[in-house]
């Protein structure tokens, strides 16, 4: 096991790694930049260094800066936590040059992970079904018109470089590309630093469902079932739960071996996450891997009795997998709502500020992973995510019911958060019969209109 | 939108909420406006950063920019006064 760990995070995943690090009795460093001197992940470390000022790129993507902190307090291991560095393969490389432990994939996954195009490749080759796509960069628009005739309108047109659903352009027909094309390689190019696009068929009402996966250095790949994660609003995930409310376990044997497949393809090492989409039919299709902890870790967390980040930890230090999912016994329903500082009623807009009433809540069946605290104060800074309450229980009819008491519990003043939303959903009919598909939010959100139209 | 005050021909614009504010588009890229430009209504003056979202700060008449006061990337608290125009 490592002697000192060192967290490259702040917000509640920091929170989240420096808890485990006491439970396995490691020494835990947090950084922090200027912005973020009283944040709660700072009381629970056994030191903290400052790595610079309030913006992110200059402290909590600044590689140097975090490197140079892993020094001075003799650390031996870093967990990067998820954003920021956490797939950064420069980075794991920078660590591994630098004498410590990466805590996560190898940098080789890293890469391969963000070049989603030679990821699906790889793993069609081994026999995952993939959705259809075209096989690389797409150069021209009389090339993207020819290969989304050729598949089939709806298309969606993405920058190879994108990720957590930014980049991506629907086109309902040739029209719309022909006007979208364009506009999707300046987004590319402006956002990612690299225009290349590609085209990919568009699945009807479909449904996100991921699969845990846990791998060890001697290439033994276990899932830990699925996470259902439709319900997201501009391609961000909102609610999540495990398991799946359309799951078989004839589908989960099957797509749970697919995970297994494609990351044993890739060669991965460390947690990672394995996304699919599933249409109507139950047809499934891999679309890419998370190598990250991720934000809805919890819900699998619940259902399998596992600590992904301790083992994360273990693994990283050399830890080998001798269990299997069908040892595990996935058990009982976990939902988890991204609690997040923005206005439902104001487009969601952020909503930062001072907390200055905060009141969490408790019980039976209540998790609640936060940095929050009464009199915090919301940086500007950072993103608006600010707690994940995650409720248990033996069914979802019972987990719904938690979640919906518990919601009701949150008190967070003055700050506008999405806690309103959940309730409106929890009671709705079709969420409570888990029918619903990735469009699902739209009912709740009046119209996605552009913040530009706001007159 | 952004909160403004109309008085004698002289308006205020002000940040509709707390955040990081910047006068171009891209770091690589001038200034959307400079002092003594003429602007349009809704023409946009500059960007507002609030928890990683970006606002556009938009003119609220025609006019001519008289003052900005915030330097590039400073950090705004909610309705600080960003910029005097005179109304054109």
């Amino acid at each position: 096991m490592f002697s000192k760990i060192l967290v490259a995070n702040r917000g509640e995943i920091a929170h989240r790694i420096i808890r485990a690090c006491r439970e396995l009795g490691v020494p835990s460093v947090a950084v922090y930049s200027e912005a973020d001197r009283d944040s709660l992940h700072l009381t629970l470390a056994d030191e903290k260094v400052c790595i610079g000022p309030p913006v992110s790129a200059k402290s909590y993507l600044n590689m140097e800066s975090i490197i140079e902190a892993a020094r001075a307090t003799g650390v031996d291991a870093i967990h990067p936590g998820y954003g920021y560095l956490a797939e950064n393969a420069a980075f794991a490389r920078a660590c591994e040059e630098a004498g410590i432990v990466f805590i996560g994939p190898t940098p080789d996954n890293l890469h391969l992970a963000g070049d989603k195009l030679t990821a699906k490749l790889i793993v069609q080759e081994k026999g995952v079904p993939v959705i259809p796509s075209s096989p690389a960069g797409v150069g021209s628009l009389a090339e993207a018109e020819r290969i989304s005739g050729d598949m089939g309108y709806p298309v969606m047109v993405k920058a190879s470089a994108g990720g957590g659903g930014r980049g991506i352009r629907v086109c309902e027909d040739r029209e719309m590309l022909v006007e979208e094309f364009p506009i999707a390689r300046m987004e590319a190019r402006a956002g990612f630093g690299n225009d290349e696009v590609f085209i990919e068929k568009c699945i009807l009402h479909p449904r996100h469902i991921e699969f845990q996966i846990l791998a060890d250095r001697h290439g033994h790949v276990i899932h830990l079932g699925e996470r259902e994660c439709t319900i997201q609003r501009r391609y961000q995930k909102l609610i999540e739960e495990s398991p799946s409310p359309v799951m078989t376990p004839e589908l989960r044997e099957r797509m749970g071996q697919a995970a297994v497949t494609a990351a044993g393809a890739v060669q991965y090492f460390n947690a990672g996450t394995v996304e699919f989409l599933v249409d109507g039919d139950g047809n499934f299709y891999f679309m890419e891997i998370n190598a990250r902890i991720q934000v809805e870790h919890p819900v699998t967390e619940l259902t399998t009795g596992i600590d992904l980040v301790k083992e994360q930890i273990r693994l990283a230090s050399g830890g080998e997998l001798d269990y299997t999912f069908d040892d595990i016994r996935q058990r009982g329903w976990a939902m988890e709502c991204r609690i997040n500082a923005e206005d439902p009623d104001r487009n969601f807009l952020p909503s930062p500020g001072k907390i200055d009433r905060y009141r969490p809540p408790g019980g039976f069946g209540v998790r609640l992973d936060t940095h929050l605290y009464q009199g915090y104060e919301l940086p500007v800074f950072y993103d608006s995510l600010i707690a994940k309450l995650i409720s248990y229980d033996l069914t979802r009819d019972g987990a719904i019911r938690i979640m919906r008491r518990a919601l009701e519990e949150f008190g967070i003043a003055p700050v506008k958060t999405t806690i309103p939303l959940y309730l409106r959903i929890m009671d709705d009919p079709s969420f409570k019969r888990g029918d619903f598909d990735t469009g699902f939010i739209k009912r709740f959100v009046p119209d996605e209109e552009d913040e530009d139209e706001d007159e | 939108m952004s909160g403004t005050e109309e008085n004698a021909g002289r308006i205020e614009v002000r940040a509709p909420m707390s955040g990081v504010f910047y006068r171009t588009p891209a770091p690589d890229q001038p200034p959307y406006v400079e002092v003594g430009d003429v602007v349009k209504k809704k023409q946009v003056l500059g960007l507002l950063e609030t928890m990683k979202v970006f606002q556009k700060i938009k003119s609220p008449a025609n006019g001519r920019v008289v003052e900005i006061l915030p330097d590039n990337e400073a950090t705004l608290k909610d309705n600080d006064l960003v910029f005097v125009l005179e109304k054109g």
